[in-house]
């Protein structure tokens, strides 16, 4: 650590273009680009075996009519054309829209909160390593623990609400309710996971940051908006495109409420959708063009964001 | 040092020695098996619970033929479809496998199972002893894609607690009516087994249906295209029919009124606080909410007789026979399981044998002795049934009506079998809900499954 910083140092401290410094440089024994590739074939070799054979199958299979069992035959743009009129297809985005809404955002309010609490008021390891721990239960379990604990006849939480006096919920079953609850179940599990991802932003905020704030005589509101928001915009940025992302994939607590009837159309979100349609319906072809569509829709929604967050220039420089 | 980098090494080399091995045992085992004059047969199968009975079979199957071995794989009933398609899908598919009426029709336009009409003709097998209209269910164009292995019908099951503290007698049980008017005598019954938070039933004038302490009877919902588990039984005893012909039909006609009668029945239950609204049921099914003491009655398929009659039920449970319809006869469906050849099995020989065994007595009183299904054979189901009363559980409901003439009907055999059972059991809770009105929402679906065969 410290004779990074020491290199770090002397780098600085090395002016541009300086004559001596071209002296003091030592020759280069071989060229590192070899090596370099040779770190790198691990990872790629999973990379163009797991993603990119498959993103290339996914896309002649979105043009053809597949149905896993008899040979693709080639049906060009037909699979798209149908997608965009089925009403289905629109209705399970809206659904997963709706929900990314609702998880996402009480996830990052609640998140930031928690972060912010972890920052400026206690920084204690066993709390921090509490929040964690719903994000480490997998999340079938999860699915199924609040399934239980959930359940309109015989769950924990409407025998308090009828205890209470208060009529009880079909939370998984309703429709109005249904996906309210599977986005809040979801924030449960991952506010800690982004809570500590936040936090760890702020640990880069320079402190002497808040000290001004301070003798300036701001409150720790104050200072949240005015310090700890702008500061973290970058972090910001890349933790909402990613639980967007993962948000946008929401598949097992869905597929857990739906049991083994499948999921009613209230919470029949784009995964579940393709799923369906490829190991259901076995219409691979058109399950893999609805695939390719969301990556699409998901790739601008990506670039929008982190465009109107500035993402890549951070206020710190 | 240098001897643990040698080690590591050895051990680096042994790993992926056997990972090679593992990938290539798939073909050498059976290239193997064929050069020693042995030949193993795979067998799929979905239900744990009958596992130890079919393993039976499979060695009492090896001991008749000595050079075939049937190595069985169970896969839970959410996963098997998937794995099959996808092995299909890989030519890696067990040569022989436990097939569904709704998953079939797609093997077979895609040419996946071999048709066996030509054996069965060879070899004479008896196509009379098997329950009547279960072998007819495989058969399309001529060819013969399976032998029945069970079958499966639906009576009512009840909570015999709740009745004698209600004081309904379990001889009224077995005559009961029903019509979709006013409920026939089933209703009366639903409606003194209903129970609220201070003590009043369902027919008593006070009964407060915003505190029902114990519903009368549990529909179940989620039931796809069938309604197997309820609304379809009812339908049919009230005179309805699917579709234009079984199997294979083409028009289904979910618009019949007397369709929507059915459903409505089913509606009115809820508005009188007798069975609880669609969103404010129990998701971990009625088998819970039944051994939770919440719910009195409901029907129930013959499959879930261990779960009931079994010793791990937390209530008291027996069988009722299905109401006598508005049409003078009870109905309850029936469907049935059969065994499907791989068409692209390196051993089509021995794979008959094998299926021809599991069609046969030899292999259907095995199954019946450990009482968990009843086998497709005549003989052998009446032997289940034996085995059930001699474990003290009486099953009768199960087995009358496969005696009585005109009792059972046969679900629908047809294409598209899982796109039409999300678009019809979509259809129908929607208008549980209200979200639509019954005529009008079964209308679209009926269009919506009917435009999926043009």
């Amino acid at each position: 650590m410290r004779t990074m910083r020491t290199e770090e140092r002397s780098q600085l401290a090395e002016p541009p273009n300086d004559a001596g410094a071209a002296r003091r440089r030592r020759p280069r024994p071989r060229d590192d680009r070899r090596a370099a590739w040779l770190f790198l074939v691990p990872a790629l070799a999973g990379f163009v075996i797991f993603y990119g054979y498959p993103t290339v199958r996914g896309v002649w299979y979105s043009l053809t009519d597949y149905n896993l069992l008899s040979d693709p035959t080639f049906v060009g743009g037909d699979n798209y054309a149908q997608i965009v009129r089925d009403p289905q297809f629109w209705h399970s985005l809206g659904v997963t829209g709706y929900y990314v809404v609702i998880n996402i955002g009480s996830q990052m309010l609640l998140g930031l909160l928690l972060a912010a609490l972890m920052h400026r008021l206690t920084r204690s390891v066993a709390l921090r390593a509490m929040l964690l721990l719903p994000w480490l239960v997998p999340n079938v379990t999860v699915g199924l623990l609040w399934i239980w604990l959930l359940d309109a006849d015989l769950g924990f939480v409407n025998h308090l609400l009828k205890a209470l006096g208060l009529g009880t919920v079909g939370f998984f079953v309703s429709p109005d309710w249904a996906m309210p609850t599977i986005g809040l179940v979801n924030t449960w599990a991952y506010t800690g996971y982004t809570a500590l991802l936040l936090y760890a932003g702020m640990l880069q905020i320079p402190p002497h940051l808040y000290e001004s704030a301070a003798l300036d005589g701001a409150g720790e509101l104050r200072m949240f908006r005015s310090v700890t928001l702008p500061m973290l915009r970058p972090v910001l940025a890349l933790v909402l495109v990613v639980s967007l992302i993962g948000s946008f994939q929401i598949f097992d607590t869905v597929a857990v409420a739906a049991g083994g009837r499948g999921a009613s159309s209230a919470i029949r979100v784009i995964y579940y959708f393709i799923y369906q349609q490829a190991f259901q319906y076995f219409h691979m072809g058109y399950a893999s063009a609805a695939a390719l569509l969301l990556a699409l829709i998901l790739g601008v929604l990506t670039v929008v964001q982190l465009r109107l967050l500035r993402a890549s220039r951070s206020d710190l420089a | 040092m240098n001897t643990t980098k040698r080690a590591g090494l050895a051990l680096l080399a042994l790993s992926l020695a056997g990972t090679l091995a593992a990938c290539g045992s798939g073909g050498g085992q059976e290239q193997g098996g064929a050069a020693g004059g042995t030949v193993t047969i795979d067998y799929w199968l979905w239900d744990d619970k009958q596992l130890p009975a079919y393993q039976a079979c499979a060695d009492a199957f090896h001991k008749a033929e000595p050079n075939v071995t049937v190595k069985i794989t169970q896969t839970a009933w959410a996963q098997y479809w998937q794995n099959l398609t996808t092995q299909l899908a890989a030519g890696q598919a067990p040569d022989v496998w436990t097939d569904h009426g709704s998953y079939y029709p797609q093997f077979v336009s895609s040419g996946q199972i071999m048709d066996i009409q030509p054996f069965v003709d060879r070899d004479k097998v008896d196509l009379t002893q098997y329950q009547e209209g279960l072998a007819d269910l495989w058969v399309k164009d001529g060819k013969r894609y399976g032998l029945p292995k069970d079958w499966d019908t639906i009576a009512l099951v009840y909570n015999t607690t709740m009745l004698a503290e209600q004081k309904v007698k379990p001889a009224e049980m077995a005559d009961l009516t029903w019509n979709p008017t006013d409920g026939g005598t089933l209703q009366q019954v639903i409606a003194k087994l209903t129970v609220d938070e201070n003590g009043r039933d369902g027919l008593d004038p006070a009964f407060d249906k915003t505190k029902v302490k114990v519903y009368g009877f549990l529909p179940e919902w989620g039931d796809g295209s069938q309604g197997q588990n309820g609304w379809g039984d009812l339908a049919v005893a009230n005179g309805w029919t699917y579709l234009d012909k079984n199997p294979w039909g083409t028009r289904y006609k979910y618009d019949d009124p007397k369709l929507a009668q059915v459903i409505d029945w089913y509606k009115q239950l809820i508005d009188k606080g007798y069975a609880p609204k669609f969103d404010k049921q129990s998701t971990l099914g009625r088998d819970a909410v039944l051994n939770a003491g919440k719910g009195a009655m409901s029907f129930a398929g013959s499959w879930t007789i261990s779960t009931f009659l079994g010793p791990d039920a937390e209530q008291k449970f027996a069988l009722a026979p299905m109401p006598v319809g508005p049409a003078g006869t009870r109905k309850t469906a029936i469907n049935g399981l059969s065994d499907a050849i791989f068409a692209g099995t390196e051993h089509k020989e021995e794979a008959w044998k094998w299926v021809k065994f599991l069609g046969s007595a030899g292999c259907q009183d095995i199954v019946a002795d450990s009482a968990v299904v009843f086998p497709a054979i005549k003989t052998a189901s009446d032997k289940a049934a034996a085995a059930h009363q001699a474990a003290g559980r009486d099953v009768q409901a199960y087995l009358g009506p496969t005696k009585a003439r005109g009792e059972t009907f046969l679900l629908p055999i047809t294409d598209h079998g899982n796109e039409i059972s999300q678009i019809v059991q979509d259809a129908i809770q929607s208008v549980v809900l209200g979200q639509v009105g019954t005529a009008e929402g079964l209308k679209q679906a009926n269009d919506q499954v009917n435009a999926l065969f043009t």
